[in-house]
């Protein structure tokens, strides 16, 4: 300690000599900067925060008029002259009867009712009249009437569709100035949906087929609906929780609990970790490669996106098992061995029961995952139209379908901009999934929780 | 070299530095530390002993305010520096922590240089004008803390890379550096081995003479051997405060008492 | 399914097994069960798998044959009736073993033993599984195309009756530029969103922030997609694009960089949030210790100390931008080409790949296959780039244990 220069005040800092009670200008100085960097990061988090209401604002605000649709309450004269040639009321014979003499009878039907109301206005057409109905309300009408057929002849009220511009200018999404610029529709038309809707004719509610509904055509925005989706999804999501489930369970187990420090473990460790990482679309590939072109599994099929989604999800169920069980303390396990248990017994009969919330939580969050995915399913065909829903189970896991995800990304692709309706409507169901699936997993979490 | 104001004052060895009174720690619901009143002198070596959970690092920590850092923690009463009262509004604790600087139990120097970790506080406070004042700065706090003939040819390689008796001198520099007025240790010999602890003990002696010191240690004879005064808390409270000879030859309070001949702790 | 009656044969065959195998148990002990060495019910499930297993590995080795082309599907039902034969073998195999001295519990739990260890190989399973189809299309597509002009070829214009253009390069810019503005955009935003989570914010604010930090990670990306499509899209053409004279289309590098961002916070503030919360609290004190502020605490102690930790993070968001897909599909738009305009659609690797994938597509022609190229292209960048970041990230964890 002989080395210390004490004594040589020239070279030794100045003590800072203030009183405590004043800031001096530096420590002023120094404040400012950490006021503004407290800013950034209060700045930060807002803007997080604002994107996510703006997100969340704008996609509920497109979708929810989705949810409600436009209806024309008509009186239609179903003439058996037109619906029922042979007059011997046989479905048979009737199905013969193709939606174009449907769409004639209710061409009737609406000109009939407009002219009953004595609505007149200058320069609407009678195309105008005609069009103001879906052209998917005639395939409505012939199906009510094979399914009864005693109603030919009848004068008989339906509820009918009206077109997707009808009902977008019911909804806002359709102005009289831009009706003036769209073939599709005109103002007169629009006139006249008023016209209808004051006396009570043309009413908007609540649409339930939004979520029962197939697909539908590009000229009938009106008419689609997310049910084959929803079926669809609702297939691959058993696929995924039938696979993914004991298969990650059962690998999460081996390593954690089983499996020796040697080559093979850090191969399969590694391979895990990298596959998390992985982007989706290579695992659509990999589906579209392995179980559609060599395998020879069918396109657009359940089995396919749910067999790519379980491959997907395997390693997050994996990482969050693992984490589980690894939670579950040592004492456990020896107090069990200590009973004269097996390891496997010791494992099965106390870790994995004491696992199971964790195992729980992270599986509903890997399936919400797979659930919102949609990359992987383009490429193995499930963006095709599918009208038709498929067949129960297990023969229907075979059969094409949709999925949430795909269905909205198929309705951004439409010209109809009511279809960007529909998409967002799609992701306020698919939301409203994702949400119960976290809610319940922030349940078990509450529920089981154990603090050791 | 010290602040000449002071020393034209004839500041002696006995002027009060530090003044407590009444000061109460909340952590929470807990009440942590009751009623403490003591007059720490300047140069001078002030021990805390007394059982774990005594609140006796917690008190050190409120002479610097290092107790905001804890969400929970509240201080009441009022702790003099130099007749000021650290607890006062308008006190920025930044300021105050460049007075009172902190040596912490376990070594903790920063991921960088050996060289930054001691030019880390000068830096921050600007307490040097050139590179060559900081030099200067540097090389003059390694001195005081007794490492600079250990590291002068390796300055520029981490401070982690050193031994636990030398990380703990180099924070002892990096605390120094800023030329505080007092130095808080809390239980610095605690993670060292017997050698290093002895190397530190040494250099406490040193730093006496230019800083009031006040120590935490669980180590009555560490407390016997380096400091002139003790002070004894049980419980929360202050139980004695004396000269260190006095506490530990002929203590007053039968705890204290109790406590020295290793009855409780 | 023609095999699904062996599979059904099978497990009966294991039905049975293990209600023999019990009872079998039972009769060899007489009156003192404990003379056997294993409890009943073991020698029950013994029983059971060893008449499941054999018939099982059959089928599967009958059906990878069969579409490996080696096997005719009229072997089928032979296939089947060998199954079926394993299965009586092993189930008569099974009942010969039950007896006193049999360590049946030993015998079930290294089947099961040997089961889990099977379900883990699935990892390696699918990695092979990704890497073989990847390798081997895009070994077709190298026969069929010029390696060289795929990945120098400047121009990507492909064309259904042949001839067509098919370099990366634009592909690889769009990627990349796309994938830096995300980064951009949320690497300092998500930084110090994890900052003034774990250094600032009260337990009040954390227990909002954090949680509809969370919701962000949670949305689907096809959800981001058609924000991009619909929102921020216009917006940027109407507000941007159009008044400064850069651009006429909603998709554009901006427009996908933006949400992608967004959608990368929640990603790099949770990772950043665990690695600086890695950082000791004695460091802090330290630095607080010595008067320096908070701001100064975190800039020139905490994050350099977390900078390998926080450069990993970096690393595999940036891995994740260049993976993303549906943002880009609905976002950044179709046309390949190199500008420096942000403003203009421009195209990526993911997005080529869904076109050229989906729809009719032939999988003897190059426009086909070049998916194959492509998808084996993003895998390398994507796992070069984790491989390295948990490398980083591991090392960086280490350091502080």
């Amino acid at each position: 300690m002989t080395d210390m220069p004490l004594s040589q005040p020239a070279a030794a800092p100045e003590r800072r000599t203030g009183s405590l009670l004043a800031q001096d200008a530096r420590t002023r100085r120094r404040n400012a900067a950490e006021s503004r960097f407290r800013g950034y990061g209060v700045a930060a988090i807002a803007i997080s925060m604002l994107a996510l209401v703006v997100l969340l604002a704008t996609i509920l605000s497109g979708g929810a008029g989705a949810f409600r649709q436009t209806y024309l309450n008509i009186p239609v004269t179903l003439d058996a002259a037109v619906l029922d040639p042979k007059g011997n009321r046989d479905p048979a014979e009737m199905a013969k009867v193709l939606t174009l003499s449907y769409g004639r009878v209710l061409d009737a039907a609406v000109e009939a009712t407009v002219a009953r109301h004595g609505i007149q206005i200058e320069g609407l057409t009678e195309k105008d009249i005609d069009s103001l109905i879906s052209k998917e309300a005639s395939a409505q009408v012939r199906n009510r009437v094979l399914a009864d057929p005693d109603l030919v002849g009848q004068t008989v009220e339906f509820d009918v569709l009206v077109g997707g511009r009808i009902d977008g200018f019911f909804k806002g999404r359709v102005t009289m100035d831009s009706a003036a610029r769209d073939s599709n529709t005109s103002p007169q038309q629009l006139q006249l949906a008023q016209e209808l809707a004051d006396r009570g004719e043309m009413v908007t509610r609540f649409n339930w087929n939004f979520l029962t509904n197939a697909d539908a055509s590009d000229q009938r925005p009106e008419a689609a609906g997310v049910g084959v989706a929803i079926l669809g999804s609702f297939y691959m999501m058993l696929v995924v929780l039938v696979l993914a489930v004991p298969i990650g369970v059962s690998a999460s187990i081996y390593l954690e609990e089983f499996a020796p420090k040697n080559r093979l473990t850090d191969i399969i460790e590694v391979n895990i970790s990298n596959l998390a990482a992985v982007p989706s679309i290579v695992f659509g590939i990999l589906g579209l490669a392995a179980f559609i072109n060599f395998v020879g599994l069918p396109q657009s099929a359940p089995i396919v996106g749910g067999l790519v989604l379980t491959l997907m999800t395997l390693p997050t169920i994996i990482i969050s098992t693992r984490a589980a069980l690894k939670a579950v303390p040592p004492s456990i396990r020896d107090a069990a061995l200590g009973v004269g248990a097996s390891k496997m017994q010791s494992v099965f009969h106390h870790v994995l029961p004491l696992a199971m919330p964790g195992i729980l939580t992270g599986t509903i969050i890997g399936l919400a995952q797979a659930l919102g995915e949609t990359a992987p399913l383009l490429l193995i065909g499930m963006v095709a139209f599918v009208r038709n829903f498929p067949d129960g189970l297990p023969g229907g896991l075979m059969d094409p379908a949709s999925a949430l995800p795909v269905q909205v990304y198929n309705w951004t692709q439409r010209s109809d901009p009511a279809f960007i309706e529909r998409a967002s409507g799609a992701i306020i169901v698919l939301l409203i999934f994702l949400l119960c699936m976290n809610l319940l997993a922030i349940w078990l979490r509450r529920k089981f929780e154990r603090r050791w | 070299m010290y602040d000449i104001n002071r020393a034209e004052n004839a500041v002696t060895q006995t002027d009060i530095k530090i003044s407590a009174r009444k000061v109460q720690v909340y952590y929470g619901e807990k009440h942590a530390l009751k009623d403490v009143d003591v007059d720490i002198q300047d140069k001078t070596v002030t021990a805390f002993i007394g059982p774990s959970g005594c609140g006796k690092s917690t008190f050190l920590r409120c002479i610097n305010r290092m107790n905001d850092t804890i969400p929970i923690a509240r201080v009441e009463g009022q702790i003099l520096l130099d007749g000021e009262d650290v607890y006062d509004r308008r006190v920025d604790p930044v300021q105050l922590r460049a007075k009172v600087g902190m040596v912490f139990q376990k070594p903790n120097p920063f991921p960088k240089s050996i060289y930054d970790n001691v030019a880390y506080g000068p830096r921050i406070h600007g307490l040097s004008r050139n590179r060559a004042e900081l030099d200067a700065i540097v090389e003059k706090a390694l001195r005081g803390a007794a490492l600079w003939n250990e590291v002068k040819d390796r300055l520029h390689e981490p401070g982690t890379g050193l031994s636990g008796g030398q990380q703990q001198r180099l924070c002892i520099a990096r605390a120094v550096a800023t030329s505080p007025e007092v130095l808080l240790m809390d239980e610095p010999c605690s993670a060292l081995d017997p050698i290093a602890t002895a190397q530190v003990e040494e250099l406490i002696e040193e730093l006496r003479s230019q800083f009031s010191v006040v120590i935490v240690t669980h180590s009555m004879q560490q407390a016997a051997r380096v400091s002139q005064k003790t002070a004894f808390f049980h419980l929360g409270s202050l139980v004695e405060y004396g000269d260190t000879d006095d506490i530990f030859t002929k203590p007053q309070d039968s705890r204290t008492e109790a406590y020295i001949s290793g009855r409780i702790g | 399914m023609p095999l699904s009656w062996a599979v059904f044969a099978s497990f009966l065959l294991a039905a049975a097994g293990y209600v023999i195998g019990r009872s079998r148990a039972f009769a060899t002990a007489g009156p003192d069960v404990r003379k056997l060495h294993s409890r009943p019910t073991y020698h029950g499930y013994s029983v059971a798998l060893t008449a499941l297993l054999p018939p099982l590995a059959v089928l599967a080795v009958a059906s990878i044959l069969r579409m490996a082309g080696v096997l005719s599907d009229s072997a089928g039902p032979v296939a089947g009736l060998v199954a079926l034969a394993a299965a009586v073998a092993g189930l008569a195999w099974g009942v010969m073993r039950v007896g006193q001295q049999f360590q049946a519990r030993n015998a079930v739990e290294r089947m099961v033993l040997g089961l889990l260890m099977l379900c883990s190989l699935i990892a390696i399973v699918t990695t092979a599984g990704i890497v073989l189809s990847l390798v081997f299309e895009t070994g077709r597509f190298f026969q069929l195309y010029d390696w060289k002009t795929f990945f120098f070829g400047t121009e990507w214009t492909p064309r259904f009756q042949g001839n067509s253009q098919l370099g990366i390069v634009p592909l690889l810019w769009g990627t990349l530029y796309i994938s830096f503005i995300a980064l951009l955009v949320s690497v300092p935003i998500g930084l110090f969103a994890a900052i003034y989570m774990s250094e600032y914010a009260t337990r009040r604010v954390r227990s909002i922030a954090k949680p509809a930090i969370e919701v962000l990670a949670g949305i689907p990306t096809i959800v981001y997609g058609l924000f991009a499509l619909i929102t921020v899209g216009p917006l940027l053409r109407d507000y941007f694009a159009q008044p400064l004279g850069l651009g006429n289309s909603g998709s554009s590098v901006l427009t996908a960089g933006l949400v992608m961002g967004v959608m990368l916070i929640p990603f790099v503030s949770s990772l950043s949030d665990d690695i600086i919360n890695a950082v000791p609290q004695s460091l802090r004190d330290g630095a607080l210790g010595l008067g320096s502020t908070p701001s100064e605490t975190v800039r020139q102690v905490v994050l350099p100390a977390a900078l390998p930790g926080i450069v990993g993070a970096v690393l595999l968001a940036a891995s994740r931008a260049i993976g993303e897909t549906m943002i880009v599909v609905l976002g950044a738009g179709a046309s390949a080409q190199m500008s420096l305009n942000p403003l203009e659609a421009m195209t990526t690797i993911t997005v080529k790949i869904v076109s050229q994938l989906t729809g009719d597509s032939d999988f003897n022609s190059p426009e086909t296959l070049v998916a194959f190229a492509l998808g084996l292209t993003l895998f390398v960048i994507t796992l070069g780039l984790n491989v390295v970041a948990l490398y980083i990230v591991r090392k960086y964890r280490e350091q502080y244990e």
